[in-house]
């Protein structure tokens, strides 16, 4: 597939975890945490990732990420197939795709000021090797992320949940990356802070032409964000479209439970429950299909 | 149906940290009538769980109760022995903490845990608490409970440990149920399943229950009457319907305006309240939403009292002082 307009192309992805090996240590129980994705991330879109907690979201993540070695499959970002790379070949890849995790608590090294913290990757990557460059550098990056100069030498336990995700945003984009997985990124923040959280991800896309995949429970926060959403259920995808028409028209009978149990902010609103009975064999069996322009659902 | 269960009258709740006072609820007064649900909900930080743990008389050291009074059912609970709450906690009152893993025995099978406290409360046999404990696991969506009461906690997910706590809280039949973020950590179709479960047990019973929650969408959906926290006070009570469709407080209309919208086409920028929330080592005088309120004047730096904007309506902000036809409410010492 040569398309110019996709960034990230995941094919037949399959992530199996041990479970439980043999009397000799063999493996002989499989977890298929991720069984057989395929998706494609279009440049300077959003793509969302949503299901429950368990169907394979974070995986998924962590294999483009390459924090794993996947069981089958290929990632291919502009075409290069990362599963072909060794760590030398890696390393632009390791510039161009960066993460933001959910915890903003554990995921900065508490022991670090935050000019180390948002210096320490462009000096991996030797991105601006004079320290007064650096120093200023990320200066600029704190004031894009809403924080101010008088922070830089400060430590993560000085800043509220709010703030630390900002500053793991900054760290992210020391880099200049391309792509960012934001997996739950907003979910351990209040609610007042999550649209702060969220205003800033949305400009930063603007200005930077920034792709990202936006792994999250909150399906309303889901919609806002994303341009496409893909939907999870027990390691593979059940349904694919633009986020308003996956919301407004549902086919997957697992899309449809899941929407039907947001609850909604307002008190008079009418639900209707779908409860979705899986049945394995005939998930096991299902494929994507385009039942529309764009709109994917598994059938069997 | 003005039956009242529980009266919390100017509570005030401080840990006495070494870096100085942590003034964590500062003056809250709100009630409970009998089968009613109300929501409590709040920024993280706002005193919620704390408010929480005072009713059950669960303040750990070096937190204290500094002043204020709670009744149940007509009488002083605040000052209660340790073994006069035994025939109260888990019996009268029950909780569901937001943390299931610190209240569970990990060393114990769920069965055993189940069937103690059944057995305690209920004053029923073995094999009749066994049954029951079986009985209210699957009520929760706990699928093949006669294996699982075999099972000890890390055997079970996250999700079902909280719905095992449920099932505990709900086992003695409580008059009242405080539930602290039963849901947060749960996916959004087990939330609903729980949800429903609360719903079922209000209607068969006269429980009533104080939902903690931070989620806007399941207070609107469950909860009857909404208490609206923040730096330790109470900003807004009031029904559902005030809060959701008439909201008076600054702090309560941000919080519904940064919520995205639910409709096609909606990907107009979202509108968050800015700044962070109050320290509350040093609270500053006055309204404890000034720094973050696009409406601050001068006058907020003094604290405003509770106005009365409406039937069981009330406000603590300044704005609503013409507002209020009635004159001021109580609270807001
Ligand atoms: N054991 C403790 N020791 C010291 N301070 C405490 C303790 N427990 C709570 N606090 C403080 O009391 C205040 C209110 O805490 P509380 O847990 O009630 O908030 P909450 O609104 O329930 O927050 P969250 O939604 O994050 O659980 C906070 O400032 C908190 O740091
Ligand atoms: N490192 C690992 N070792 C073993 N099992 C794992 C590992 N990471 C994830 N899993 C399992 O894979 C499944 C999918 O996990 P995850 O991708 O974290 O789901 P989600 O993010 O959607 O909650 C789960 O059953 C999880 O327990
Ligand atoms: S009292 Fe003043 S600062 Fe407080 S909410 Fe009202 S207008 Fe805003
Ligand atoms: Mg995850
Ligand atoms: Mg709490």
């Amino acid at each position: 597939m040569a398309d110019n307009n996709v960034l990230v192309d995941v094919q037949g992805l399959k992530k199996h975890f041990v479970k439980s090996r043999d009397v000799w240590g063999r493996a002989n129980g499989w977890l298929k945490a991720v069984d057989g994705v395929s998706f494609q991330i279009r440049r300077g879109e959003t793509f969302g990732l949503v299901g429950e907690s368990g169907s394979g979201k974070s995986t998924v993540g962590r294999c483009i990420l390459r924090l794993y070695d996947y069981t089958e499959g290929s990632v291919r970002f502009e075409g290069q197939d990362l599963t072909k790379l060794g760590e030398k070949g890696l390393k632009p890849y390791r510039r161009r795709i960066q993460s933001i995790f959910q915890d903003p608590y554990s995921s900065l090294n508490p022991g670090m000021s935050v000019l180390d913290l948002i210096g320490e990757p462009m000096n991996i990557h030797g991105l601006y090797p004079k320290s007064d460059d650096r120093k200023e550098a990320v200066s600029a990056l704190l004031e894009k992320v809403g924080l101010k100069r008088e922070h830089l030498n400060r430590y993560p336990h000085e800043f509220s949940g709010g703030q630390r995700q900002r500053i793991s945003i900054a760290r992210a984009l020391s880099v200049k990356p391309d792509f960012v997985v934001c997996d739950e990124p907003i979910s351990a923040l209040d609610v007042s802070v999550q649209a702060q959280v969220v205003n800033m991800l949305e400009d930063l896309q603007a200005e930077f032409g920034l792709t990202y995949l936006f792994i999250a429970h909150d399906l309303s926060m889901v919609r806002h964000i994303s341009d496409r959403i893909g939907v999870m259920y027990r390691g593979r995808l059940v349904e694919v479209a633009e986020s308003d028409e996956l919301y407004e028209n549902p086919l997957h009978p697992y899309t449809q439970a899941l929407l039907s149990a947001i609850p909604i902010p307002d008190p008079h609103a009418v639900r209707e429950r779908v409860v979705f009975k899986p049945d394995p064999e005939s998930l096991e069996r299902a494929v994507l299909k385009e039942v529309s322009p764009g709109h994917w659902v598994a059938v069997s | 149906m003005t039956d009242r269960l529980l009266t919390v009258d100017n509570l005030q709740v401080s840990f006495h940290t070494r870096d100085g006072e942590n003034k964590a609820v500062r003056g809250v007064s709100f009630h409970i009538d009998k089968g009613e649900t109300i929501g409590i909900v709040g920024e993280s930080g706002s005193g919620k769980s704390v408010t929480a743990k005072a009713i059950m008389a669960l303040i750990p050291p070096p937190g204290e109760i500094i002043g204020g009074d709670i009744r149940f059912d007509g009488e002083s609970i605040r000052k209660l022995s340790e073994k006069q709450w035994r025939s109260i906690r888990g019996n009268r009152i029950a909780m569901v903490f937001q943390d299931p893993m610190t209240s569970l025995n990990p060393v114990k099978k769920i069965g055993d845990q189940m069937t103690e406290i059944i057995r305690r409360h209920r004053h029923l046999g073995q094999a009749e608490a066994l049954k029951e404990a079986i009985e209210m696991l699957r009520q929760v969506g706990i699928p093949e409970p006669e294996r699982r009461v075999r099972q000890y906690p890390h055997e079970f997910s996250g999700g079902m440990r909280q719905r095992v706590m449920i099932a505990m809280a709900l086992s003695c039949q409580p008059e009242l149920l405080i539930a602290d973020e039963p849901t947060t950590a749960l996916d959004v179709t087990i939330q609903a399943q729980i949800l429903d479960l609360l719903q079922e047990l209000k209607a068969k019973t006269s429980a009533s229950i104080a939902l903690i929650t931070h989620d806007l969408g399941v207070v609107a959906q469950v909860c009857s009457r909404v208490i609206v926290m923040y730096g330790g006070m109470i900003m807004e009570e009031g029904t559902v319907e005030d809060i959701f469709y008439r909201p008076k407080h600054p702090y309560t209309q941000g919080l519904l305006r940064s919520l995205p919208e639910r409709k096609a086409g909606s990907r107009e920028r979202l509108v968050p309240i800015e700044g962070t929330p109050p320290d509350l080592l040093d609270p500053p005088p006055g309204c404890p939403f000034q720094e973050r309120c696009p409406h601050a004047m001068p006058k907020c730096a003094q604290l405003p009292p509770h106005f009365k904007v409406g039937e069981g309506h009330r406000s603590m902000c300044w704005l609503n002082d013409d507002e209020a036809k009635g004159g001021a409410g109580n609270g807001g010492q």
